[in-house]
């Protein structure tokens, strides 16, 4: 039966030989900066969830937008 | 709402989705060629089997890193770009996306570790099925991304709240098993199974041209190309039952993929075509200017009737009082008695005039089916572009025809001859693996700009479900991502080609 202490020496061993998986690593975190940090708070800062918050100002913000053009 | 942002914005869509689908087939094939390989490891043992297992899981884990989280920018999209849709959907979109985030993605990710770290340390049964639940992991992420999809073509499943002026789902399952969601998953699946026995034939042709690694590339071909012919095959049944379901509820979609202006029975299938790019709705021009068809074909492939009545783009625009399709005016005007509808019920609802609600209500609930038609403007709005919903369609068919007859050649020779002779047919495996992004990229062309003017089939156009925000900001986005993209494309295929260029037995 697996332990915890197995499941961490699983986890320590495949991190520390890592050869291409240590370059991966690296794109990923960049990555993920990129887009959880710059892109969420400089490109799409302005989120329906957050420019609304409250229920009633969403459905007044949609209904204001679905309403005839004409 | 300006025509400039909402190109803008279908443009950054566009670009977010069809970038992350060039990661997204590998992973979703791959996955289950590299469990395939396992298995038969497993079961004979062969230190062959796990050094060619361990080869393409370095490159499945390449492209799963590279690809991981690019789908979340469109995410972040919809809360910026597509407010209006993002609220309108309702939790019909959330439950699908809640879903693949929690069951799906943590499953990859927690078998993931195993598949990679567990060499050696965990019993090898057990190592087999992380390979095996991490491939089905990847799959059901699709299955939950192609449900929400498969509903913005056909939606079902749910009832419009004119107080809250959202979707609301009424049944998960009609979501869930909508005959259009499940031919898409389907269809979509074996594309990506198609796309990554591609990638495999064409590395294991690259080392037979290079003389490396013989063993290894004829023991991947076989693999590869077994499981591309099956999957090519399935995906000719998947694809047939797509264009059904199609036929039956995007019918404007199939007369684009076949530049099919007037309706008739006993329609044919344009083979081999070109567009006569003077061709309108409104004149009497040819609408090709070369055409090679197969009769019967259409009727057969949207009804499976080859007497059955295909409509024309005129035919659903115009009306055809003897088939019984209304004209598009007639769904804008009861489109327009919808959304005016719903102002009267907001109106109501203000005054407490609960009568004048119920009544209103009444009237929103009879026209609801063509709301989008309220904002319609021209009748001829409906008709997507033709030229690349026709095109993309005729080359995703066409290469998916050659990619069949290449699995099966590829196939026959490995197992009867030595496949290393056959240098040109080789030479034409690698060059299909771009093919199979072509393909798969089309794929999306058809289904997405054939959808248009369609957010959701039919209730919201684009240009409603678009937000009002500066096309400046839209269009830098848009550059942004072209280059974050870019950039980890150009990433993936420099780690991956000196992956392979190590080959079989280099580390991961």
């Amino acid at each position: 039966m697996i332990n915890i202490k197995s499941i961490y020496m699983i986890y320590y061993d495949g991190f520390k030989n890592m050869t291409v998986g240590k370059t991966l690593w690296k794109i990923i975190f960049i990555k993920l900066a990129v887009i959880l940090i710059f892109l969420k708070y400089f490109i799409h800062d302005k989120q329906f969830k957050t420019e609304y918050t409250t229920y009633d100002e969403k459905v007044n913000f949609v209904y204001e937008n679905l309403k005839s053009k004409e | 709402m300006e025509e400039h942002l909402v190109d803008w914005s279908r443009a950054q869509f566009a670009l977010t989705a069809m970038y992350h689908w060039i990661f997204v087939p590998l992973t979703l094939g791959l996955g289950f060629i590299v469990a395939i390989m396992e298995t038969i490891y497993v079961k004979t043992g062969s230190q062959e089997w796990k050094k060619m297992t361990k080869f393409w899981m370095t490159l499945f884990a390449i492209n799963f890193a590279i690809g991981v989280a690019t789908g979340i920018i469109m995410e972040f999209e919809f809360g910026t770009n597509w407010a209006n849709y993002s609220w309108f959907v309702g939790d019909i979109f959330g439950a699908p996306l809640a879903v693949e985030g929690i069951l799906a993605f943590f499953m990859e990710s927690i078998f993931f570790a195993v598949m990679f770290f567990g060499w050696d340390k965990v019993s090898q049964k057990f190592h087999l099925i992380s390979t095996w639940l991490v491939a089905v992991g990847s799959n059901l992420s699709a299955l939950w991304i192609l449900v929400a999809n498969g509903w913005m073509q056909f939606p079902v499943g749910m009832q419009f709240n004119p107080d809250s002026v959202r979707n609301e789902m009424i049944s998960f399952w009609d979501v869930l098993f909508s005959p259009v969601a499940v031919s898409k998953f389907l269809h979509t699946i074996g594309s990506g199974y198609v796309m990554a026995s591609l990638f495999v034939v064409g590395v294991s042709a690259w080392y037979l041209l290079k003389g490396r690694e013989e063993m290894f590339a004829k023991k991947s071909m076989i693999v590869a190309s077994t499981f591309g012919l099956i999957t090519s095959l399935f995906l000719v049944l998947s694809g047939d039952e797509s264009a059904h379901q199609v036929a039956l509820k995007q019918p404007m979609k199939l007369a684009a993929m076949e530049g099919l202006y007037e309706g008739r029975t006993e329609a044919g299938i344009v083979g081999v075509g070109i567009l006569n790019p003077a061709k309108t709705l409104t004149n009497d021009e040819d609408p090709f200017l070369f055409e090679l068809e197969a009769p019967y074909a259409l009727s057969l492939l949207g009804y499976h009737d080859i007497h059955a009545f295909v409509p024309g783009m005129k035919d659903l625009v115009y009306g055809n009082k003897e088939q019984g399709i209304i004209t598009t005016q007639e769904k804008m005007d009861k489109g327009k008695l919808a959304v005016k509808a719903l102002e009267d019920y907001k109106e109501a609802k203000k005054a407490n005039d609960m009568v004048k609600a119920q009544e209103a209500r009444v009237i929103l609930e009879e026209n609801m089916r063509y709301f989008g038609y309220g904002y319609i403007k021209d009748p001829k709005d409906v008709v997507p572009p033709v030229a690349p919903v026709f095109y993309a369609f005729h080359i995703m068919v066409t290469l998916g025809g050659w990619f069949t007859f290449l699995f099966a050649a590829l196939l026959y020779l490995s197992m009867k001859k030595d496949i290393s002779d056959y240098r040109l047919l080789l030479t034409s495996a690698i060059w299909s693996i771009p093919l199979g992004y072509i393909a798969g990229e089309a794929g999306w062309v058809v289904a997405e700009v054939g959808r248009q003017p369609w957010a959701i089939q039919d209730l919201m156009p684009v240009g409603i479900a678009a937000t009002k925000i500066a096309t400046t900001n839209v269009m830098i986005s848009f550059f942004m991502f072209a280059t974050l993209f870019t950039l980890l494309l150009i990433a993936e295929i420099k780690i991956m080609t000196k992956q392979i260029k190590i080959g079989p037995n280099g580390g991961h």
